[in-house]
């Protein structure tokens, strides 16, 4: 009974969730096969290969939104090749083709999980539930399972496999069309990948006190992340974006400047080493996880940390 | 154009969540809110229907309480409501709910289905695909700008990386991110007129719909236990100096 891990390309290479899938998978499986949706097959096999997928099946998307057709294309293979289960990260590719898959086929998912087992042949996905405050185990009977797993729950590990042997799949065109492509381009180091991340929210007041963010994390060599809220007002782009719906971080020292700690928020930061938070309301429930809480008004505290960081 | 619009009613985002011992179902209490996220995508639709003469209908699956967070939502400038709920629903997953909305829509009659990316309180992330898949239409996600013209809808799609520009042509579905839109407030007349705005009540079965609940789920709780949270630190009032605690911590983490 295979397990098979969907990996989307992002920036030219399979999304990093899916290589922590497949570390994930080989310690579970020793029958594991990739779902490749992207072009740069080639480059993708050896690194699918390398972290655990014999095979990769490969669906090619051409110029329009891939996801209905790699569903269907998806669910006719899964039919023949009878997986125990399918995992899935949280990406958008990944979101709307487990999302169709699920329907077409009258599968059940478990989003958001954390970890994943097999008890014997039953298989067994845990989430967080409630802002990450009480743990769900759910035993999956459907197959295969569909399982969408949150952004480093695992951690990617290469192992010593050859390219995987790449099998392409037929797929109907998708339905809407991509009429353009833009990458937003964030300076600085990797947000997911960074020791020290420093993030805005709204506390800060407006989108021209975020220069204060960029200062600390210039300062700390980390990274710049932000809260919804602040995406949301068009203060930094998406890809800053920390929590549910954005990145999941687990830096050594994670600074929280004028942020409240939203549930929204918290899943994607908690599990960071050191947290330091600045809010000027003393009752923010991100004082309720931080290791050092300052009250106070970031446009105060931050000038006088840029000022302390620069003199050293 | 029929807008159809997904909208949840949960329980305020603002009190702490209780779960059944037995059930492990989120406690509903009577009175419950809209989903905050869902103002987003009731903003898009008022302003899609006011630009074509449309209609917007709010599809909602689950408790229907003493229906406040329906009647937030219709006054807004919804024209109505269809409420499904049940006691067999209870415990439905996200592939029930998506079946149960996907029946009501379909029923109604639809141009565009308009819903967010996922629930505040849920957030499974992918009833809008779903519901998509079963009704058979293309779905333009994670939109956070949107525009319609010439009969075509075309969205910035949030990628990991950036955005794509993509468009297609109704029938279809769109989900919608928190900031693809402002939403307006209700007025003190839309307030008044959503008291008088037609709410239909159905059923699963009404629909068609015979398995649901847990029965349906294809998966089953085995086991729930609470996660240890992290533990509050030092909190210090900043008395000016507030940044030196910050740059000893650093220090002390060998950051700097």
């Amino acid at each position: 009974m295979a397990i098979w891990v969907f990996s989307s390309e992002v920036e030219g290479a399979p999304s990093p969730t899916s290589l922590e899938l497949l570390t994930k998978a080989r310690s579970l499986d020793t029958d594991v096969a990739a779902v490749y949706l992207g072009t740069s097959i080639e480059e993708a096999a050896t690194v699918l290969g390398a972290h655990g997928a014999a095979t990769v099946y490969h669906l090619s998307p051409a110029g329009a939104l891939p996801a209905a057709g790699a569903a269907g294309a998806l669910a006719e293979l899964a039919s023949a090749e009878s997986p125990r289960a399918i995992l899935f990260g949280m990406g958008p590719d990944d979101r709307d083709v487990a999302g169709r898959f699920s329907a077409r086929t009258g599968t059940a998912v478990v989003a958001n999980a954390i970890d994943i087992r097999l008890d014997g042949d039953t298989l067994i996905a845990s989430n967080e539930i409630l802002g990450g405050t009480v743990r769900v185990d759910t035993e999956v009977a459907d197959r295969p399972g569909i399982v969408i797993a949150r952004p480093k729950a695992f951690t990617a590990e290469p192992g010593d496999g050859a390219a995987a042997t790449v099998t392409p799949v037929a797929m109907e065109d998708g339905r809407g069309t991509v009429l353009e492509s833009h990458v937003e381009q964030s300076e600085g180091p990797d947000l997911t990948k960074a020791d020290v991340v420093v993030s805005g929210g709204r506390g800060l007041g407006g989108a021209d006190k975020f220069e204060l963010i960029d200062k600390v994390a210039g300062l700390l060599g980390g990274a710049v992340g932000a809260t919804r809220a602040v995406v949301d007002s068009g203060w930094v782009p998406y890809s800053h974006q920390i929590g549910q719906t954005g990145k999941t971080v687990k830096p050594s020292v994670y600074i929280a400047a004028g942020i409240s700690g939203a549930m929204q928020h918290v899943v994607g930061m908690k599990d960071s080493g050191t947290i330091i938070a600045i809010n000027k309301d003393p009752e923010a429930p991100i004082f309720g996880i931080a290791d050092l809480g300052i009250v106070g008004d970031v446009n105060t505290v931050l000038p006088k940390l840029i000022e302390a960081l620069e003199a050293r | 154009m029929r807008i159809a619009v997904c909208a949840k009613q949960i329980p305020d985002p603002a009190t702490p969540y209780e779960l059944d011992p037995e059930t492990h179902f989120v406690v509903r209490p009577e009175e419950q809110v809209l989903d905050d996220t869902d103002r987003y995508g009731i903003e898009v639709a008022l302003q899609l229907a006011e630009a074509a003469e449309g209609t917007v209908t709010l599809f909602s699956m689950g408790p229907a309480g003493s229906m406040q967070g329906i009647r937030q939502a219709l006054a807004m400038g919804a024209d109505k409501a269809v409420v499904i709920d049940d006691e067999g629903l209870r415990g439905s997953g996200a592939l029930t709910t998506a079946r149960v909305l996907a029946a009501a829509i379909e029923k109604e009659g639809f141009d565009l289905v308009i819903a967010g990316t996922e629930s505040t309180d849920g957030y499974t992330g992918i009833v809008p695909q779903q519901i998509a898949e079963l009704l058979d239409v293309p779905a333009l996600t994670f939109a956070r700008a949107f525009s319609h013209d010439d009969g075509k809808l075309r969205i910035e799609r949030q990628t990991e990386v950036g955005y794509d520009v993509v468009e297609t042509e109704p029938p279809a579905l769109m989900t919608v991110t928190s900031g693809v839109v402002e939403p307006r407030y209700p007025t003190f007349k839309g307030i008044m007129q959503a008291k008088q705005k037609p709410v239909e009540q159905i059923t699963a079965a009404e629909l068609g719909i015979e398995e649901t609940g847990s029965v349906a789920a294809g998966q089953a709780i085995t086991a729930v236990s609470p996660v240890p949270s992290r533990e509050a630190g030092l909190k210090i009032e900043d008395d000016g100096e507030g940044f030196a605690e910050i740059v000893k911590m650093l220090e002390e983490r060998k950051v700097i």
